[in-house]
């Protein structure tokens, strides 16, 4: 494993198998009576939230107390961020207090890059999402809960079928998602109507396209994005209605899944939007499940970066001769 | 004044010659000169000489932003990278949009006197792009404008940009364009690419530039007017800028350096330092403007000198300034891009970073040839010394350069401005008149 995790696509397929399996050793630890491990005793975890995310941010402090780290929990709103600092002066506070993992979700793409590469800190650093860039640990608990139900639990995703649907563009869940699951061999498609897939995305380790129905019948799994209402404003759908009929998973869709599949949703939900209600409440939906397994995925994160030991990150600073045309 | 004998040197890199300057011209050029017994020896063995250099396109950002650059500061750097004129943008605060503004900062360039600072008029009130600004009396002024620009916005609405070009024909006058379509370009953070999509960047479509290269290019046809395209950034518009030519539009272009030498990979390190617009493109992107500037489909290189304070790029990429220093690198960097890669000569250069651009700025007494009688503006470069470049040493009041720590393959060694030295051996010549003026 790197020092930090900024990507999924710091994951190669022995490190990506080995949180998977770690979150597999301390989900049947942790279900005893008495949750808490003392692995990280005396750590200290910041959760560094420059964005509302109440759900990631209880995920990663459950995370790390079970885990018996000590937490500070450092949100942007009626703290001295609010007044101006900046994200260096931030992180040299929190370098001074002796951060050994920072876990930060910002609304900037790269600012995890940024906190873990510019000298400011000394510890790791968790990317739990930025802006429209990735979300590695949300990807991991996908796989781990794709691996659950169609995998025995253990392995990799060989040969399984993910179509993942809606805003890829905006997303950080698809991105990391993408990268991950081809790491663990599984064939992604992204569906989506062409104004919310990214430029060149044809370059993806995954297929594309434009229509649901066609990916639903040999699916192992679908995960539906959230897509924001406000977007039709800036014109990448007409209406809700319209995004809802062509690309929201209703029961007559989800009926033409194999028996098998699960549906998945990283939340929070517009019911209605791109996912039924009675879908989301369907027998066939992990959604639930996705965030108990991220409890026990992000508890395998910080216990590999913090107490495994297997340091020696590949320097990313010296990218001079990379950009310069030859 | 001072009379100097600079020995040795190489004009254009041609044969070896002693050039002597004495009351502001060059006043002997050749071998075997008889000196004057009081002047100065500059020892330029081998150095090629270049009339002085001359920026189309530089930010000094006074009025308002001085934490950033001074005219005084700003003239430094442009002494140090062998610069004796820099044509001031209007974007300052308050906009130089009229004649007050722009005759403020021609007297900040008289006071600091290092090199010609010829100010740039707003084409429009307070860069709004919704008024005209008062062209006529800025073309009327002290300073004497005759180029005009709302860098850093576009005149993007077709009208307002049809009577700018047709307004300024009456001074000779020319409308120097920042082609960016506002709408396409909304929040744009690098290069419309693979990269941008996986980085989860918002992307600044080639297209955006290209669209309105197009059209004002067929409005300067139809209007019959002079239009020059600021630092052209895509292979697509180098086509476009080919085919206006081609037809006899009346149309010339400038790149900057780094897009000559700088790729969009940078950006996967999300370091701002790299972040600048129009932003940095692909390698294709890169040898489109090389072979344009090598056959003169882009006239001159233009530096887009845009200095910030540290805490604008010492942050998240989306927060961070767009822009780089570029005064002090320039020549090295086109040294890099253009002489190391066979693709043009010193000659090219003094026609692309002086010739042309004093000629498009309508500059009189600058981008002269070096002969007798004309102008002592000269820039040496020292080609047996490599710049490293050490932000720390810059002149510029900012530090914001790409290419720190990187080996550029020539040192600019010596500036003459007026006759005067402004440069000697790399090291400014402090001024007599520096001790006033501006702090």
């Amino acid at each position: 494993m790197n020092r930090h995790l900024l990507s999924a696509a710091d994951l190669n397929h022995d490190d990506a198998l080995l949180v998977l399996d770690t979150a597999a050793e301390l989900a049947a630890l942790t279900d005893r009576a008495v949750k808490k491990l003392p692995t990280l005793r005396g750590r200290t975890v910041v959760n560094l939230f420059y964005e509302d995310s109440t759900r990631t941010r209880i995920s990663f402090e459950a995370a790390a107390k079970r885990l018996s780290a000590d937490v500070i929990n450092f949100s942007a709103k009626g703290s001295s961020v609010s007044k101006g600092e900046s994200l260096k002066d931030t992180a040299l506070t929190l370098e001074a207090m002796g951060a050994d993992a920072v876990v930060i979700r910002h609304p900037a793409s790269g600012a995890p890059d940024r906190l873990a590469h510019s000298g400011w800190i000394g510890g790791s650093v968790v990317n739990a999402g930025d802006g429209t860039h990735e979300h590695p640990t949300q990807a991991l608990l996908d796989a781990f809960t794709m691996r659950q139900h169609l995998a025995g639990g253990k392995g990799d995703l060989a040969g399984r079928k993910v179509t993942i649907v809606g805003d890829v563009l905006h997303s950080r869940v698809a991105r990391s998602n993408v990268l991950l699951l081809a790491t663990l061999g599984a064939e992604v498609t992204l569906v989506a109507p062409p104004t919310l897939l990214p430029f060149g995305v044809e370059t993806w380790p995954c297929s594309f396209s434009f229509d649901l129905d066609s990916h639903l019948t040999s699916a192992d799994a679908v995960m539906m994005l959230r897509v924001q209402r406000e977007r039709m404003n800036a014109a990448f759908f007409p209406t809700s209605r319209e995004y809802s009929r062509r690309y929201g998973l209703d029961v007559r869709r989800m009926n033409l899944l194999p028996d098998h599949a699960i549906v998945m949703h990283p939340g929070p939900m517009n019911r209605g939007m791109e996912i039924a209600a009675d879908v989301a409440d369907s027998e066939r939906s992990v959604i639930v499940e996705q965030v108990t397994n991220g409890v026990n995925v992000r508890m395998a994160v910080l216990y590999l970066l913090l107490a495994g030991a297997q340091l020696g990150e590949p320097d990313g600073s010296d990218r001079t001769a990379e950009g310069t045309a030859s | 004044m001072t009379t100097y004998v600079i020995r040795g040197s190489r004009p254009l890199a041609g044969s070896n010659v002693d050039i002597v300057i004495s009351d502001g011209v060059i006043s002997a050029m050749g071998t075997d000169l008889v000196v004057p017994a009081d002047a100065t020896e500059i020892s330029a063995h081998d150095h090629i000489a270049l009339p002085g250099l001359v920026d189309l396109h530089t930010h000094l950002r006074e009025p308002g932003r001085e934490d950033a650059e001074t005219v005084r500061s700003g003239s430094q750097a442009a002494a140090a990278g062998g610069y004796t004129a820099v044509c001031a943008m209007a974007n300052t605060n308050p906009v130089a949009d009229t004649a007050g503004t722009v005759e403020q900062v021609w007297r900040l360039g008289q006071q600091a006197g290092l090199v010609h600072v010829q100010p740039i008029g707003a084409v429009t009130t307070g860069l709004e792009g919704t008024q005209l600004a008062e062209l006529g009396a800025m073309a009327d002024s002290a300073a004497c404008v005759r180029i005009f620009s709302d860098d850093g916005k576009c005149v993007h609405d077709a009208v307002l940009m049809r009577r700018a070009l047709e307004y300024v024909k009456a001074f000779d006058g020319v409308i120097a364009q920042h082609a960016q379509e506002p709408r396409l370009t909304e929040d744009a953070q690098m290069n419309e690419s693979a990269l941008s999509g996986v980085l989860g960047l918002r992307g600044w479509p080639a297209v955006a530039e290209e669209a309105i290269i197009a059209r004002d290019v067929l409005l300067a046809d139809h209007v019959g007017s002079r239009l020059h395209v600021c630092h052209v950034s895509t292979a697509g518009s180098v086509e476009i800028i080919r085919w206006a030519k081609s037809r006899g539009i009346d149309v010339t272009a400038e790149v900057t350096p780094h897009h000559l030498l700088l790729t969009e990979e940078l950006v996967r390190s999300y370091n701002p330092i790299y972040k600048v617009n129009p932003p940095l493109r692909s390698e294709r992107d890169v040898h489109a403007l090389r072979e344009a500037l090598a056959d003169g489909t882009i006239d001159v290189v233009a530096t887009d000198h845009a200095p910030h304070p540290a805490e604008d790029k010492d942050c998240e990429w989306a927060q961070a300034a767009m822009g780089m220093v570029g005064l002090e690198t320039a020549v090295g960097v086109v040294a890099e891009a253009m002489i190391s890669t066979g693709l043009m000569d010193w000659a090219g250069v003094a026609q692309r970073m002086s010739v042309q651009p004093a000629v498009i700025g309508r500059l009189a007494g600058q981008g002269r040839p070096l002969a007798v009688g004309e102008p002592a503006n000269i820039t040496l470069i020292n080609t047996d010394v490599p710049h490293l470049v050490e932000p720390r040493a810059l002149r510029s009041a900012s530090r914001n350069t790409p290419y720190a720590g990187r080996s550029l393959p020539v040192s600019v060694w010596t500036t003459f401005y007026q006759g005067e030295l402004t440069l000697n051996e790399g090291v400014l010549v402090s001024q007599a008149n520096q001790a006033g003026g501006s702090a």
